[in-house]
């Protein structure tokens, strides 16, 4: 399967979160919102200029830094 | 059992249940992290009084910010205490993060309670959740409520005592596995179409269609504000003042002779044989109609506006928009709250700064607030008396103070150690504002504004009079001659309103126009006024929420960059 950085998933693209690269606390700090490994998530849109990225995790939505949504890997779902 | 904590996720509803059960009314917004400090409330039940205590918001017990740390803090503090339950709220609609919390919770062995809040709006957007299956494996009473209609609030109440400590056991590593665990055999979830919301919600953090419809809603809010606060005034307030009380002062006016040293305390000096409220500086003329008349109008209307707007929940969105801008200045996007509170009144705002990470952006958000953001009192008394010399200089006046923020932002943060940390925040769904909560929040925040601000502008007067009468204010005048005369270009006569400004800057503003100044005078004081120090309510909450050593270092920024930028306006215009 093809791992990408968050932050290369095209608006409106599902995937499902792999892992995290930002050591522990980063981990866990993302889990507590929901990004956690095996969760799958919407890509709603990105700032211009390396602004936040707005995801859908469950039934929520998250912004975070472009920073760390390059530090989060995730596979594509594809659309079948 | 003889304490409660209410403690969950940011934005579920604590709040608003909190006000349910123990009448004691705290501000709900709809974004993460309004409540920053703890708020205590009593309910009675059944001849018994139980304390309720309000906790800030946490995703988890590993804080990642100041208002975690408290929550994390009361619940260390009660580890021992066996009278002590904890309710933890869900939003219903979001089950799986919030259990994250829950199980952190169930290890602390603390009896509790669950409450899934949003009840009513899990069947709209397809969730369906067994609460009997998840009171199994969570082992802890379950309550479904609606805390906006209080539904569920009385079964609740009924039931705290069945608080207790749950028997569920799994290791911290495999929390999430758990928690998967739980899901899948309590929670069903079906597949339905975007709502109209969801489309306006995708549409304001779009990066291009996202920033035209920030200027239409802000500039859209500016206008409402105006025209609500100036029909206050025109068709209520001065009204009131010009035609029922005014009679009554020239009545006293007359019983004390017309002039005299009690007669100037209570009615100020007659201009031109009448009251003129602003200018009289009497504790009765003055000392009511700059906070009742001109500025209590505006209050209203900012709070009714910015009410409407928390609660509909652009405020996140907005700050994902503007949240590289606001790198720049050393914070990130979510600081635009604290800045908006802040227009409201500094003190709220320092509050509000707690929702930022580290210690940095809270010393460059709060400085920035102080220094460059005029509270709505003082916004107010701008347009009124500056607005006479034409709407040019109003917009000289907040350009320059924007221009502040932005640059000694670009400073701060170039000069400062460390850097910014990145927004990570929850965005939440929008809402249409719940009518009667509005009105509520908006009626407690204008009391508040009273039961402050109109006590501090009477004691402000009646310091102006003391200080004339006493000889000081000429004293400190030439004192400080050289710098309002010298840098600023401004007559002896605004020390006074620069020493009144510690007190209240609204009537600082009001005791520029017996000075006869010039608009460009009158501009580079409405600008230095605003800088130069905060009032005293907000220096205390500063020096609370930065400790003396930063509180000085804001001080000293505030007043030279005060000095520079008067210098500036005084050479230029």
């Amino acid at each position: 399967m093809n791992r990408i950085p968050l932050i290369e998933l095209k608006k409106g693209e599902s995937a499902i979160i792999v892992s995290h690269h930002g050591g522990r606390v980063f981990e866990r700090r993302m889990s507590s919102l929901g990004l956690r490994p095996h969760a799958v998530i919407k890509k709603i849109s990105s700032q211009l200029f390396h602004g936040p990225v707005t995801i859908k995790v469950g039934n929520s939505q998250v912004a975070l830094g472009h920073g760390m949504a390059r530090r989060i890997y995730v596979e594509r779902i594809s659309n079948e | 059992m003889n304490k409660i904590l209410l403690i969950g996720n940011p934005n579920v509803g604590k709040s608003v249940i909190f006000s349910r059960l123990t009448g004691v009314n705290v501000i709900a917004s709809n974004y993460p992290g309004t409540t920053v400090g703890f708020t205590k409330g009593i309910l009675r039940h059944a001849g018994k009084r139980i304390e309720i205590i309000d906790v800030p918001g946490t995703y988890t017990l590993d804080p990642t910010s100041r208002a975690e740390e408290v929550a994390v803090q009361m619940l260390d503090d009660i580890k021992d205490d066996e009278q002590t339950a904890i309710v933890n709220v869900i939003d219903a609609t979001n089950l799986e993060r919030n259990l994250h919390l829950t199980l952190q919770l169930i290890h602390r062995k603390i009896p509790m309670v669950i409450v899934l809040n949003f009840w009513d709006e899990c069947k709209h957007t397809g969730v369906s959740i067994n609460v009997e299956k998840l009171q199994q494996e969570l082992d802890v009473p379950i309550f479904t409520t609606c805390g906006i209609t209080g539904e569920g609030i009385k079964h609740l109440v009924d039931s705290l005592e069945q608080a207790k400590v749950s028997s569920l056991k799994f290791k911290d590593e495999n929390i999430w596995n758990e928690i998967g665990h739980i899901i899948d055999n309590t929670q069903h979830l079906s597949h339905r179409h975007h709502t109209l919301w969801e489309r306006i919600g995708d549409a304001s953090i779009n990066p291009i269609a996202g920033l035209p419809i920030a200027v239409v809603i802000l500039g859209f809010s500016f206008f409402i504000i105006r025209l609500i606060g100036e029909s206050i005034i025109s068709y209520i307030m001065e009204p009131l003042f010009n035609n029922l009380w005014t009679p009554v002062l020239m009545k006293l006016s007359a019983l004390l002779g017309g002039s005299g040293f009690f007669h100037d305390i209570l009615l100020g000096k007659l201009v031109n044989g009448t009251i003129a409220y602003v200018e009289s500086l009497g504790l009765l003329s003055t000392g009511l109609f700059v906070p009742l008349g001109m500025v209590l109008p505006y209050i209203i209307s900012f709070y009714f506006v910015l009410s409407f707007v928390e609660d509909s929940g652009y405020l996140p969105r907005l700050g994902i928009l503007i949240d590289k801008f606001m790198h720049k200045l050393g914070i990130h996007g979510l600081a635009i709250i604290p800045m908006l509170l802040g227009v409201g009144c500094n003190v709220p705002g320092a509050l509000a700064t707690r929702v930022l990470e580290t210690r940095r952006e809270r010393f460059i958000a709060a400085t920035l607030m102080a220094i460059a953001i005029p509270c709505m009192a003082q916004i107010a008394m701008i347009f009124g008396l500056v607005g006479s010399y034409g709407v040019g200089a109003i917009f000289i006046v907040f350009g320059t103070l924007f221009i502040v923020w932005i640059v000694l932002g670009l400073i701060l943060n170039t000069f400062m150690k460390g850097e910014s940390p990145e927004i990570f925040v929850e965005i939440p769904p929008y809402r249409f504002p719940y009518i009667p909560g509005l009105f509520k929040k908006v009626w407690m925040r204008v009391l508040w504004f009273i039961k402050e601000a109109v006590p501090f502008v009477i004691v402000g007067v009646l310091v102006v009079n003391i200080l004339y009468f006493s000889g000081i204010i000429q004293f400190i005048g030439n004192l400080a001659a050289p710098i309002v005369k010298g840098i600023f270009g401004l007559p002896k006569g605004a020390v006074g309103a620069l020493i009144i400004g510690f007190l209240r800057k609204d009537v600082a503003v009001g005791m520029l126009i017996p000075l006869g100044l010039s608009k460009s005078q009158m501009i580079v004081s409405s600008v230095v006024l605003t800088m130069y120090f905060p009032c005293i309510a907000t220096f205390a909450v500063l020096l609370k929420e930065l400790g003396i050593k930063d509180m000085l270092k804001s001080a000293g920024i505030m007043m030279l960059s005060t000095i520079i930028v008067g210098g500036i306006l005084n050479l230029i215009l």
